[in-house]
């Protein structure tokens, strides 16, 4: 098990033909992910070239190995029903990002996954209220993102922009961490450090740097402590808003396992944006020390260093 | 993005939010030609000389004048206030340099309020928050008396219902011969939020005139960035005066930067990896010069013009190189760092910490190139190193 996403997953990349798209779609193929098909409309009917794949997930692929072709379609709806996809990952440009979810939602992928930077908060406000309705109406339904590198069960299935190489695939007997993150880099970070102390992780999910997004950190923290082949958590928060103090009471309410975790910005003045439009501290809210506090109490070990996620999660293995 | 109170009325009048008249002035001809102007038109004897900077305080700060004693007395009161360094509790020490006006008229004020309307991280909405304490620090009133500030939300598939805007005005004290008029008011300053793509819009004070009649007296509005590429017109409401010279040199570069008061440069991939690295040399003991966010794309000329401005930063004494490659290639990172430092001549200590994808060709284009760097293999040693390259603190 792991969450969200596992070896059975199936993925249309919305915006295939683009350059970070075609990219990343082949990256993730490389990888050994399922990307099934692409969705660029206008262009359906043409096959996209996906390059090798690798003869197992996660492995080198030699030199000269053969290029695999995937369809292309007009619409999300064709890429569900022709090709079979369940999941979604979007490289769409800002201006067509939020119709792209929506589309996703409408086509009946399960798990969309928006990496595209930039997206006005706007439409990200349109867009949240939609997911609520669907959910509520029953739809299995979940977003990540946007603004975010997406989301990987290693040696399984890579979604997104992250690079697979440095991610440890869990074995059975030994322990397996979920990291769930606002910031991409900072989870490159975690996972590097865990990889180095030889600790696996069972899944990584980079939740998006914007102030309105899909799943927050409750949403992914109540999935891994469901998830029996999770063993701890690294939760990488950042300043501003009130997500990471939500984490926190969940935390101090559900959860066993242990978690670790650190947030991104003690040092940051307030009301300057830290590059992620979600990363201001306004009005005297959001503050890294108020999230330390909020962790602290609900028995999280908080790593005051970004240097020491992995190993402050160890110490409590 | 910011932009000046006089824009802003722009803006409102647009959409039907009711301002005073009123005329902005660049100049002690412009001051006196608008103050005239008003006093004709709106037969009321008494303007407003108003500071236009982005922060707020300006009253308290000397930044707002009344002036009674006609144009020749606006002319005055705009000497005194026009390129005078203005002090409030949002500009810091330094103040802001005051380079516009905007002349107003005078109003008989009867009550003063608080409305402002903003994106809700916590209920995903656009949320509206109001006070019967108008013309106040509203942190203040939110801290000293969290009862009289009223909140709510709006559904975007609805909008603004005209029965919330009632319920509001209600509970703000408005009566019968006002309630219309908030309403109105309410609304089209949803229907501004919503399709100019404000991130804040206040009020403070929206009054209540002897006349009973609804006015906005002030205007704070601040744009989503993210939304830039469908408002062009923002570029023309754009005052570079008002923004770090380089902050917007960064910006036009396609660059993440903001100045800080400390005197080590940073340049690092990742909004999140840029600010961890900021607080990682705060606890080595020392103070970051900058927050520099390079992004996942950044080409080798984007590169080479982000460490150049580090290199031309006065402040600087020591740089930090912080890179985890996912996207953005450490060879990429490493090929802008040998331009920048063979085009400027390197005074200070370089430390770089490269990790991720093409690591080894970074690396190897940084050793041939002859550039004294003290690598380092960690977050944590690459602060600790800079710290002491530069003699502590």
């Amino acid at each position: 098990m792991s969450i969200l996403v596992d070896k059975n997953t199936k993925v249309v990349v919305q915006g295939i033909t683009g350059n970070t798209g075609a990219f990343h779609a082949r990256g993730c193929f490389a990888y050994g992910t399922q990307v099934v098909s692409g969705v660029t409309p206008g262009r359906g009917g043409e096959t996209f070239d996906i390059g090798p794949k690798p003869t197992t997930i996660g492995a080198k692929i030699p030199e000269g190995a053969k290029s695999h072709t995937v369809p292309v379609y007009n619409t999300v709806r064709e890429a569900v029903e022709l090709s079979g996809a369940d999941t979604s990952c979007i490289f769409v440009p800002p201006p067509g990002a939020a119709e792209a979810i929506l589309e996703a939602f409408d086509a009946g992928i399960r798990l969309v996954i928006c990496i595209t930077e930039g997206v006005p908060v706007m439409d990200m406000i349109k867009v949240r209220r939609v997911l609520e309705q669907k959910k509520a109406e029953g739809q299995d339904l979940w977003l990540v993102g946007p603004n975010c590198p997406g989301v990987i069960t290693p040696g399984e299935c890579k979604i997104g922009i992250m690079p697979g190489h440095i991610h440890t695939p869990a074995v059975t007997g030994k322990p397996a961490i979920g990291v769930v993150s606002r910031s991409g880099t900072l989870t490159y970070e975690a996972v590097g450090q865990l990889t180095r102390l030889g600790i696996a992780q069972s899944s990584c999910v980079g939740i998006g740097g914007d102030p309105i997004n899909g799943m927050d950190f409750v949403d992914v923290l109540t999935m891994f402590n469901n998830d029996p082949k999770t063993d701890g958590i690294i939760m990488i928060g950042e300043i501003g808003g009130g997500a990471e103090e939500r984490g926190a009471e969940y935390i101090k309410a559900h959860v066993k396992k242990p978690v670790a975790a650190f947030i991104a910005g003690a040092s940051a003045p307030a009301g300057k944006r830290m590059g992620h439009a979600g990363a201001i501290i306004s009005g005297g809210k959001g503050t890294a020390e108020a999230k330390f506090r909020a962790l602290e109490d609900a028995g999280v070990k908080i790593s005051r260093s970004p240097a020491a996620m992995g190993e402050t999660l160890a110490s409590m293995l | 993005m910011k932009i000046h109170e006089y824009q802003g009325k722009q803006l409102f009048a647009k959409y039907g939010v009711p301002i005073p008249k009123g005329y902005p002035a660049f100049n002690l001809d412009e001051a006196e030609a608008a103050a005239k102007r008003l006093i004709e038109e709106t037969k009321i004897p008494v303007v407003v000389v108003k500071a236009q900077i982005h922060a707020g305080g300006r009253g308290k700060g000397g930044g707002v004048k009344v002036v009674k004693g006609g144009p020749a007395a606006a002319r005055e009161t705009a000497k005194q206030i026009l390129g005078m360094q203005l002090v409030t509790h949002q500009t810091g020490p330094a103040g802001q340099k005051v380079g516009r006006l905007y002349i107003e008229q005078g109003l008989d004020i009867a009550r003063e309020l608080y409305v402002a309307m903003l994106v809700d991280r916590d209920s995903r909405r656009i949320a509206v928050i109001a006070s019967t304490e108008g013309g106040m620090d509203i942190e203040t009133v939110a801290h000293d008396t969290p009862e009289k500030i009223l909140t709510f939300h709006v559904d975007p598939t609805v909008g603004l219902a005209g029965y919330q805007a009632r319920e509001l005005g209600f509970k703000l004290g408005l009566t019968k011969d006002t309630i219309g008029k908030f309403v109105k008011t309410l609304q089209a300053l949803y229907a501004m939020f919503v399709a100019e793509d404000c991130s804040l819009a206040e009020i403070n004070p929206l009054v209540v005139t002897k006349g009973n009649d609804i006015v906005a007296l002030d205007a704070k509005i601040n744009f989503d960035d993210n939304a830039e590429f469908r408002h062009k017109e923002w570029a023309e409401l754009q005052d570079k005066a008002e923004e770090d010279a380089t902050e917007l040199e960064a910006k036009e570069a396609g660059l993440n930067y903001v100045s800080l008061d400390g005197n080590i440069g940073c340049m690092v991939n990742g909004a999140g990896l840029a600010m961890s690295t900021m607080d990682v040399i705060q606890l080595a003991g020392a103070k970051p010069a900058n927050f520099l966010d390079v992004g996942g794309g950044a080409t080798e000329q984007q590169v080479t013009k982000a460490f150049s401005m580090i290199l031309e930063s006065d402040k600087v004494k020591g740089i930090f190189v912080n890179i985890f490659g996912g996207i953005m290639r450490c060879d990429v990172i490493a090929q802008g760092i040998v331009n920048a430092s063979r085009a400027l001549h390197v005074k200070v200590p370089v430390v770089v910490r490269l990790e991720g994808t093409n690591v080894e060709i970074g690396k190897k284009i940084l050793a041939d190139s002859g550039l004294k760097l003290i690598p380092a293999d960690s977050i944590k040693d690459g602060a600790e190193k800079i710290v002491a390259a530069i003699g502590g603190v």
